[in-house]
């Protein structure tokens, strides 16, 4: 801090010598930037790609931004406060990476008018608070595929966090993907009421494979679903990142997510003052979501058939979520021809037919 | 049928911290002293376990430095309240906040670490029989080691000199001094043990079950722990028949889900607390055994004249 003061103080006076140059050095303060994390970073999980993004950003923009991270903020009160002590300490961007900072990023936003408030997964904007989110479903559709071709039960293990509409995509995005390689295939889904709960998410793993899961994964935030998988000698994929190191033999790809590009783009648009309010939803198309690498034990012309959709759904061709559609007590839901739009999807309450039981009410 | 194995088998190991948590609080209480810092001491347990076995790669270390600070926690509480004076219940409550606050202090660096699995270990010979074996003897060593504890527990309580003496302590701590005992000196080791033995729950938490660290693991364990103990009538064929019951319905509750049962899930998580404690307060509604069991004197502190 002080000798930031120390630095300015002299680039000041070296600007009030030589007036063109000492211009120059102020033109090129960086834009100071926050990310408020929900988690520790770690080295798996969703957190981890959030970091993974901002350091791509580094990467690319240079001594352009400087970043400052708070880590493991519990979603309330306490994120208000890191919120608003980035905002008021000179931060002109702010990226919130949770969907519980909602409220208490649009309070601060009131306040602080002059700084860019980006909010990850809310459905809020104002004035100066965007919004971003990734169709993880397109990804959870391909993994389904692999899953599909290669489960010998034609069963599959969800591990889920809460009935919200983006963990109920997930799940039936990845049936929808099975079920188009594999009439006959389930899928059983657990709830286990929590982000993160290692060992709660081992015992629920553990349960789908004594049921008769051969493949797993996981709408959680732990690595344990793949782990358990790898002792087990079963497969699984990998969520948020590439857990391959969890489970070399087990995943056999993932849906990871790639925030980066998306984040270098909006420090561009605020350093030169094009920022407006979005409310952006990439998927595969835009590079937001990316297939995992695959595993060797996936045969060539599954791969193929992966690499085939993946090309479709970013051609806009294919869309996981197409008509006919029924849900899993047979009532249609999209009719033939159509998709869903991205308001239903983001209401979406329902199990699509191959997923087993029926969806906890909220 | 196909099953109830892998039901049972996953309900012994989710029982299995509660089961040294609280037979180490059975005896603690049985020498008169109320320790209410379990989960402290669990949560301390736990993290020193990991931390330890994440930085030396070693388990069974890891074990024993999750003992070392569960009843390095317990001193903090004997010093207090058997030394000092100080009131038991607050003393222990005390015990459990600082505990939340020191695990997740030295917990930081840990999370999202993870530790390679291992420590299960067949049983020759008895893994063969059909259904017992699978159920009970492909087991975590630590889930043997709880047994050897319960027994050793047993034993000593009820068969050995010391046992009828540390009992004595807990009924009357007057008498027992007048005819010569040692009261605070055994009341320290009975505090001891049931910190060394809630460390050691929590690191088998935190090191096998888990095996990761996360912030408060421990999860409300100790709580019903400390519950068990009471509801068991300080008995510790049924505190171990709580623990179990406790791990099945935990267990059950997700067999129930992937099994298609539609019953929110929330209510199935809180099902475990409810049913163990419902279940041991039938089996334990006679007035007169609560009160033959119960230590006398226990949550009271003594000053030898």
């Amino acid at each position: 801090m002080n000798r930031n003061r120390i630095a300015r103080v002299v680039a000041t006076v070296a600007g009030s010598i030589t007036l063109g140059l000492g211009a120059a050095a102020l033109a090129q303060e960086p834009l100071k930037i926050g990310f408020v994390y929900v988690s520790p970073i770690g080295d798996a999980g969703w957190t981890f790609q959030h970091d993974q993004g901002r350091q791509e950003m580094i990467k690319a923009l240079g001594p352009k931004v400087q970043t400052k991270v708070v880590e493991n903020v519990p979603e309330g009160a306490d994120a208000e406060r890191v919120i608003r002590e980035f905002a008021a300490s000179g931060n002109k961007l702010v990226f919130t990476t949770s969907f519980g900072y909602m409220n208490p990023t649009l309070k601060v936003a009131t306040q602080f008018p002059n700084t860019v408030f980006e909010h990850a997964t809310g459905y809020k904007t104002a004035k100066n608070v965007g919004i971003y989110n990734a169709r993880f479903y397109e990804g959870r559709y391909l993994n389904g595929i692999i899953a599909g071709k290669m489960s010998k039960t034609n069963v599959a293990g969800y591990v889920a966090a809460f009935p919200i509409p983006e963990v109920v995509q997930g799940i039936n995005a990845f049936a929808q993907g099975m079920r188009s390689v594999n009439p006959k295939a389930e899928v059983k889904v657990i709830w286990v009421n929590s982000w993160f709960d290692p060992g709660r998410e081992r015992e629920a793993a553990n349960t789908l494979i004594s049921q008769g899961a051969d493949v797993l994964t996981h709408h959680t935030d732990s690595t344990a679903v793949v782990q358990v998988a790898e002792e087990k000698g079963k497969y699984a994929f990998g969520y948020h990142s590439d857990m391959s190191k969890y489970g070399p033999k087990a995943q056999l790809s993932a849906t990871t997510h790639q925030w980066g590009a998306f984040y270098t783009k909006i420090a561009n648009e605020v350093i030169a003052g094009t920022w407006k309010p979005t409310s952006v939803w990439g998927g595969l198309k835009e590079g937001m979501i990316k297939l995992g690498p695959i595993n060797p034990a996936v045969p060539k012309d599954v791969v193929d058939l992966v690499k085939k959709a993946e090309g479709e759904i970013i051609a806009g061709t294919l869309h996981p979520f197409q008509g006919p559609l029924k849900d899993n007590a047979g009532k249609d839901i999209v009719a033939a021809g159509k998709v869903m739009s991205d308001d239903e999807l983001q209401k979406m309450d329902f199990y699509v037919a191959g997923v087993q039981g029926s969806l906890p009410k909220k | 049928m196909d099953n109830i194995i892998p039901i049972l088998a996953a309900a012994i190991a989710a029982g299995t911290p509660l089961v040294f948590a609280a037979l180490g609080e059975l005896v603690t209480e049985k020498s008169g002293v109320l320790n209410l810092g379990v989960e402290g001491m669990m949560l301390v347990g736990a993290i020193a376990g990991f931390a330890t076995a994440a930085t030396t790669g070693n388990l069974w270390l890891g074990a024993l430095a999750g003992m070392a600070a569960g009843a390095a926690m317990a001193s903090i509480f004997a010093l207090l309240t058997l030394n000092l004076m100080a009131n038991q219940v607050a003393s222990g409550l005390a015990l459990t906040l600082f505990g939340v606050g020191l695990s997740a202090f030295i917990g930081k660096p840990f999370e999202s670490v993870s530790l390679i699995k291992g420590g299960t270990f067949d049983i020759p010979l008895l893994s063969q029989i059909p259904l017992l074996g699978p159920v009970l003897f492909r087991q975590h060593v630590l889930v043997y080691v709880s047994w050897l504890v319960f027994g050793g527990v047993c034993w000593f309580l009820y068969r050995s000199r010391a046992g009828l003496v540390l009992r004595s302590i807990g009924e009357s701590p007057d008498s027992a001094h007048a005819i010569g005992y040692p009261v605070i000196r055994i009341r320290w080791l009975a505090t001891l043990f049931g910190g060394a033995m809630a460390g050691l729950g929590g690191a088998h938490l935190s090191e096998f079950y888990a095996p990761m660290w996360v912030e408060g693991m421990v999860a409300g364990r100790g709580w019903i722990a400390l519950a068990l103990v009471v509801f068991a009538t300080w008995r510790p064929a049924r505190v171990m028949l709580g623990a179990y019951l406790f791990g099945g319905v935990t267990i059950a509750q997700f067999f129930a889900q992937g099994a298609g049962i539609d019953v929110t899930a929330q209510l199935l998580s809180a099902l475990p607390y409810l049913a163990t404690i419902v279940v041991l307060v039938i089996i334990s509604r006679n007035v007169n055994t609560i009160r033959l069991n119960s230590p006398v004197s226990l949550g009271r502190s003594y000053r030898p004249d």
